[in-house]
């Protein structure tokens, strides 16, 4: 059941890569905010982390995630709690979540933008959605990104033009915390997967995908980052899990997620 | 107490520089049709505090807006408001940029009566470089720093609802109810539109009256308009209009807010509206929206 196939697409490679940060939560609520981190945490709920909490990414807590395709209705949905939006936040700040999110700009202090780009505040080059919940969920609980296309213009040289999430950023502590207080996790990319555990906290490389190299990585990133002597290449998507996410997308909208849909081995 | 009256009436108690909170969430149960009246007056200078989505982009479209109070204003579907974008990337309006939370903790202040309440949400982020009135405080209990989060205190605010009666009771029976409870409250004066106004007795039957989320006193208009919240969706009753939102974005692009208030809001009245965009009967039969 286990064994590793010939065909899957790079998108179903990052859900199950995504999928590996919800491992050891337990008993969280965990948000994928988009397509592929929703399948992600689904994933993880249905097979490493049966303890996981998920909403239906509107109003209610559900004791078995929702396709994300397929559906007309809310008929069958496995509601076990109300969870409207204000509840949401008595969640996040008792800290009990783990939210996967796809930011615009990431720094090297894994600070993060989605508000806005270039000019000045007053006068953006371009407004972007706002700042939303990131600083709230960055300071409260377990972030990890997705980011769909890895390079320079996400991962920036500088800090992000507009800071939305706390990050190791020691200029930026508030009294009384300490950089370990601050608890990013994972960052899944179409090139690789990484973590903030290098040394102070640096990105550092986890595993490549099948076909990607360290130069490709380091050239698409506009920081330094934390490069281990061995990087292994990361875990193939095994038959149970490609046929969950069949069950979880059945119309296959992840194959419009990433441009032109690659294939996740790309030797 | 009968505290219905004409959306005109209502909308009439705005004044320029006021501050107004509109409930709803992004597409979702906006009291749209108060802020089309709203767009008929020559009120300007607001200072609108939303989770924003059209009310906020056409408002700033329109004029009326000095200040924007948000954490986001998207059309979910469309995730960037396109008229807020150009507000913003004219350099047009001022910003007050908070987390969704922080908004929420705002609201509760001000429904309190208390001047601020502390949390850490903000801290090590640019909320707290972009606005420095929002204040960082010692804490008396431990060692650590706080964020000071002000009392949004509303002038009015513009609520859309499934139900009410005459005399101010309110009724959603959405999944959500968004923050609409926490903006009634923080407001001197609440105008509420509704699908349907009711009697009294209607809450008297079953569970109704637990669908029931904030005080009557907390509300001092109703407004009946059914369908009221469109192009927003006011769930069970009916879905946004995504075609509609898909029209209005591409508007931006296309000539401006012009030609899509020629086209949508050029009547005097509701029912001109509701006319432009394929009459109540047409509304209501939006599909919900599934996630």
């Amino acid at each position: 059941m286990n064994q590793t196939v010939q065909e899957y697409s790079l998108a179903e490679l990052m859900i199950c890569a995504a999928a590996e940060a919800f491992r050891h939560d337990g008993e969280i609520l965990a948000t994928g905010i988009g397509l592929l981190p929703r399948l992600a945490a689904s994933l993880a709920m249905k097979t490493i982390n049966p303890d996981m909490m998920m909403t239906d990414s509107e109003s209610y807590m559900l004791s078995d995630p929702n396709p994300v395709s397929g559906r007309t209705s809310h008929e069958g949905q496995a509601q076990e709690s109300w969870m409207g939006f204000s509840r949401i936040f008595d969640n996040v700040w008792s800290g009990k979540r783990h939210a996967m999110v796809g930011p615009s700009q990431i720094d090297r202090y894994g600070q993060t933008n989605i508000s806005a780009l270039g000019g000045s505040y007053q006068q953006p080059k371009v407004q972007m959605l706002g700042a939303r919940g990131f600083p709230g969920n960055s300071i409260s609980h377990a972030n990890s990104f997705f980011v769909p296309a890895h390079s320079k213009r996400v991962f920036v040289q500088d800090e992000c033009d507009v800071v939305c999430s706390i990050g190791y950023n020691p200029e930026r502590l508030p009294k009384g915390y300490s950089l370990d207080d601050i608890d990013i996790r994972m960052v899944i990319t179409d090139l690789c997967v990484m973590d903030w555990n290098g040394p102070n906290h640096m990105l550092q490389l986890l595993s490549l995908h099948p076909g990607v190299t360290v130069e490709q990585v380091l050239e698409n990133t506009g920081f330094e980052i934390y490069v281990p002597t061995d990087v292994p290449v990361t875990a193939a998507p095994t038959q149970q899990q490609l046929q969950t996410i069949a069950q979880l997308d059945p119309l296959n909208w992840r194959s419009k997620q990433l441009k032109d849909n690659p294939p996740g081995d790309r030797r | 107490m009968n505290k219905v009256m004409s959306a005109q009436q209502a909308v009439g108690q705005i004044e320029s520089g006021m501050t107004i909170g509109v409930g709803g969430w992004g597409p979702r149960r906006k009291p749209m049709a108060l802020v089309r009246e709203l767009m008929r007056t020559d009120v300007k200078d607001l200072t609108v505090v939303s989770y924003g989505g059209a009310d906020v982009g056409m408002l700033c479209a329109a004029g009326k807006v000095r200040k924007v109070i948000f954490a986001f204003v998207s059309l979910d579907f469309i995730p960037l408001e396109p008229y807020f974008r150009e507000a913003r990337q004219n350099g047009s309006i001022d910003v007050m940029e908070i987390d969704e939370g922080l908004m929420l903790l705002g609201l509760r202040a001000a429904a309190w009566r208390l001047p601020y309440i502390p949390t850490a949400v903000g801290l090590g982020t640019d909320v707290v470089k972009n606005n420095p009135d929002l204040k960082v405080i010692d804490s008396p209990y431990d060692d650590k720093e706080w964020l000071a989060m002000p009392a949004l205190n509303l002038d009015i605010a513009l609520i859309h609802v499934d139900r009410a009666d005459e005399r101010g009771v309110c009724q959603i029976k959405g999944p959500d109810l968004y923050m609409d409870d926490w903006f009634a409250r923080a407001a001197q004066n609440t105008i509420v539109s509704c699908e349907e106004l009711v009697d009294t007795a209607h809450f008297h039957q079953g569970d109704e009256a637990r669908y029931v989320h904030w005080e009557r006193a907390q509300t001092q208009a109703v407004v009946p308009i059914p369908g009221g919240a469109h192009p927003s969706s006011c769930n069970p009753f009916y879905g946004f209009d995504t075609k509609h939102f898909k029209e209005y974005n591409v508007s931006a692009k296309e000539g401006g807010f012009d030609g899509y208030r020629a086209k949508y809001l050029s009547g005097t009245t509701e029912q001109d509206y509701q006319q432009a965009v394929g009459g109540l009967d047409a509304i209501r039969k939006l599909p919900l929206p599934v996630y």
